[in-house]
């Protein structure tokens, strides 16, 4: 950015010399650390960033789009299949039994309700933060949001066999059964619904908004009558009138403001479904901040895997930058080390506080595996030892190994280790749900939890469902938010050369 | 009205912020009252060149919130302790620890509907017609151009043509209704 000498300075330090010499107007570049790295790569024109970002949803999607949609509808159309199974059989079809009444149902529901966070934190935590990287992730971060929370609340909905009591008697929806009774909302469980349901409502109301201009940017370059139609309808009439800008801007500061509450308190309710409880390996103070720490950690880890490949695919590599590949890992890095300290400090008070129960989930179910754990502290393997570790190895040494710039610059490494990042936040929810209740206080009803194959297929299925959605999303809507790109950039900065301004004004 | 009932008003384009900053200043100091700027994305500093007051949209924010915290505590008394007593746990039959975390989702969901309407309302929106999109150039204001419309029903329109001369437009075109 070209800095401009002072007029009265110039002045004074030529009238020093002497009052003849005219001032003179000193046009001297800014020092180089205070200029910023740019966000668009390679000085790309506004109408370039249209056209790059229009472009992905306006041509025919590219060859491999029909397979891969196939692929993830088929995929989906299984997981309805099976849930329609479980509807007309009973839950018996899935492997509970009675101890372990929750397990992969409750699981995927905490696994996809956390990937979700990754994109409120995204698209309105750092907005707060004025972290204006985030604009060329927001808009994919959030649909996945979307569809995450999609996905996580299909479980709690039919891990009770009979799914329409959900709506009546609502334990759903607060209506009251055949004896008149209202639900209790002495329960976690029911706040829980309401977090989880404001969350998914909330998280949409944002994104539309989010949406407006850019929708409205699709329907000015619209060719068909049904795309004119379909984006101006949704459009709303948004003219990009600076009147409408100034309660949009306010508006969306608002909805930033409001989300960053909303996701620190959706999976700190999800925290309270266990730690609310009196079981061993639940009953934690501690559950609260370090569930949405590791919420962040998968969503980030979530994020990665799906805009690494994006990126590629759609050539939006000046768009979405190796810097925003990197800052990413630095989230992870961050989050995943919070997850380390609260697996550390877990196992710590299971000991320090005394309570014998405690101590026995966490050594005699999880930790002891039958190498070193278990011989060191002289108890028989723990039955879940080889998913506790799975997780500790996903989870605690993964995010490591983004202390290397090196390893966190390179897009393919960082897409792998994202996949590890997924995998080892699934078994976090495994071990904390199914290894706290495969053995309650009566050591008759201990019994050891093992997924039906309904299970598998139907959490393989939920993974079907949020790849159609967000191949839908990619096929149909602008992946990232043109104008607010367009905001960060130097040409749209009045006071920039780049924006216009002129060197005297 | 001195201008033809016809038309809408007059739409001058201009090529960067800068420029389209510098006529916005204009046009508020020439002292019109019905007329917009169109950028493609918010400009920082716009609101004070245009000389617009600050956004209301807060206001309906409050009050969704407010209406959400009162139904999460009044719903929650209500049910669990005026209509259908239960005790549960040895628990109090109502206190505002519990029901605190369902008020306080409807407070967030509630605000964010507010917002949403707010937004709307103070923007006229859904708006199906404008007369602005009859104008191809006017296409551009979503991509990269910046446009500013002096309305016909404005009473100084008469001077319009002249102020956006002046302050620099590139390309001035009469807007029909």
């Amino acid at each position: 950015m070209a800095k401009i000498a002072n007029a009265s300075g110039g002045a004074e330090a030529t009238g020093s010399r002497g009052h003849h010499a005219p001032p003179v107007l000193k046009v001297a570049d800014a020092p180089r650390e205070l200029e910023r790295a740019p966000l668009v790569l390679n000085n790309r024109s506004l109408g370039w960033i249209t056209d790059a970002v229009a472009g992905v949803c306006e041509n025919p999607m590219p060859k491999w789009w029909w397979p891969a949609f196939i692929l993830s509808a088929g995929t989906m159309g299984m997981m309805f299949s099976l849930l329609a199974y479980l509807v007309s059989t009973g839950t018996g079809v899935w492997g509970l039994n009675t101890s372990a009444n929750w397990a992969w149902d409750i699981t995927n529901f905490v696994f996809w309700i956390g990937i979700g966070h990754a994109g409120t934190l995204i698209s309105a935590v750092l907005f707060l933060l004025r972290q204006k990287w985030r604009t060329s992730i927001n808009r994919a971060a959030e649909a996945m949001t979307i569809f995450a929370v999609a996905c996580a609340g299909i479980f709690p909905v039919f891990h009770t066999g009979r799914v329409w009591f959900a709506l009546y008697p609502g334990y759903l929806i607060p209506m009251p059964n055949s004896n008149w009774i209202w639900p209790q909302f002495r329960s976690p469980l029911l706040w829980d619904v309401f977090a989880v349901s404001t969350y998914g409502t909330v998280s949409l109301l944002f994104w539309y908004v989010g949406l407006i201009p850019d929708l409205a940017t699709l329907r000015d370059r619209a060719k068909t009558k049904l795309r004119k139609l379909g984006y101006g309808v949704f459009s709303l009439g948004w003219s990009n009138s600076n009147r409408h800008w100034s309660n949009y801007e306010k508006a969306y500061l608002i909805l930033a403001g409001l989300s960053t509450p909303l996701v620190l308190s959706v999976h700190s309710i999800v925290s309270f479904d266990f730690a609310v409880s009196q079981v061993p390996g639940w009953h934690a103070t501690i559950f609260p901040p370090y569930f949405v720490a590791g919420a962040i950690f998968s969503g980030f880890g979530m994020v990665l895997t799906l805009l690494i490949p994006m990126r590629s695919l759609f050539n939006l590599h000046d768009l979405i930058t190796v810097r925003h590949v990197e800052l990413m890992c630095k989230v992870l890095l961050a989050t995943g080390s919070i997850v380390g300290y609260a697996y550390g400090m877990e196992f710590f008070i299971a000991w320090y506080g005394g309570s014998p129960y405690e101590l026995w989930a966490f050594l005699r179910n999880r930790v002891a595996d039958p190498f070193i754990f278990g011989p060191l502290f002289k108890v028989p393997t723990a039955p879940y030892w080889w998913a506790y570790w799975m997780m500790i190895s996903c989870n605690v040494i993964s995010p490591h190994l983004f202390w290397s710039r090196k390893l966190r610059t390179n897009v393919v490494f960082v897409w792998i280790v994202s996949i590890f990042v997924n995998i080892g936040m699934w078994f976090e929810r495994f071990v904390i749900i199914v290894t706290s209740l495969h053995r309650d206080y009566l050591p008759s009803s201990w019994g050891y939890f093992t997924p039906s194959w309904v299970d598998v297929f139907t959490f393989v299925g939920s993974f079907g469902l949020f790849m159609t959605l967000f191949l839908l999303f990619i096929r149909f809507l602008p992946v990232i938010a043109i104008s607010e790109v367009k905001g960060v950039t130097p040409q749209a900065d009045p006071h920039h050369p780049l924006g216009g301004a002129k060197e005297h004004h | 009205m001195s201008a033809p009932a016809k038309t809408h008003g007059l739409l001058a384009e201009f090529d960067t912020p800068a420029d389209l900053m510098a006529a916005a200043l204009k046009c508020r100091d020439a002292g019109y009252t019905k007329w917009d700027v169109y950028s493609p994305f918010p400009i920082h500093g716009m609101d004070d060149a245009m000389g617009l007051k600050k956004s209301l949209v807060g206001w309906f924010t409050f009050t969704g919130g407010c209406t959400g915290f009162t139904t999460g505590m009044t719903m929650i008394w209500f049910m669990n302790k005026f209509d259908y007593p239960l005790v549960v746990g040895g628990k109090p039959l109502f206190t505002p620890l519990y029901a605190f975390p369902v008020s306080y989702e409807l407070t967030i969901l509630l605000s964010a509907f507010g917002t949403l309407f707010g937004l709307a309302a103070l923007c006229r929106l859904p708006k199906w017609y404008n007369p602005l999109f009859k104008n191809e150039r006017f296409k551009r204001a979503s991509n990269d151009k910046f446009f500013i419309c002096i309305e016909a029903v404005d009473p100084k329109f008469g001077h319009a043509q002249e102020t956006l001369q002046s302050a620099g437009a590139k390309i001035i075109e009469t807007v029909e209704d």
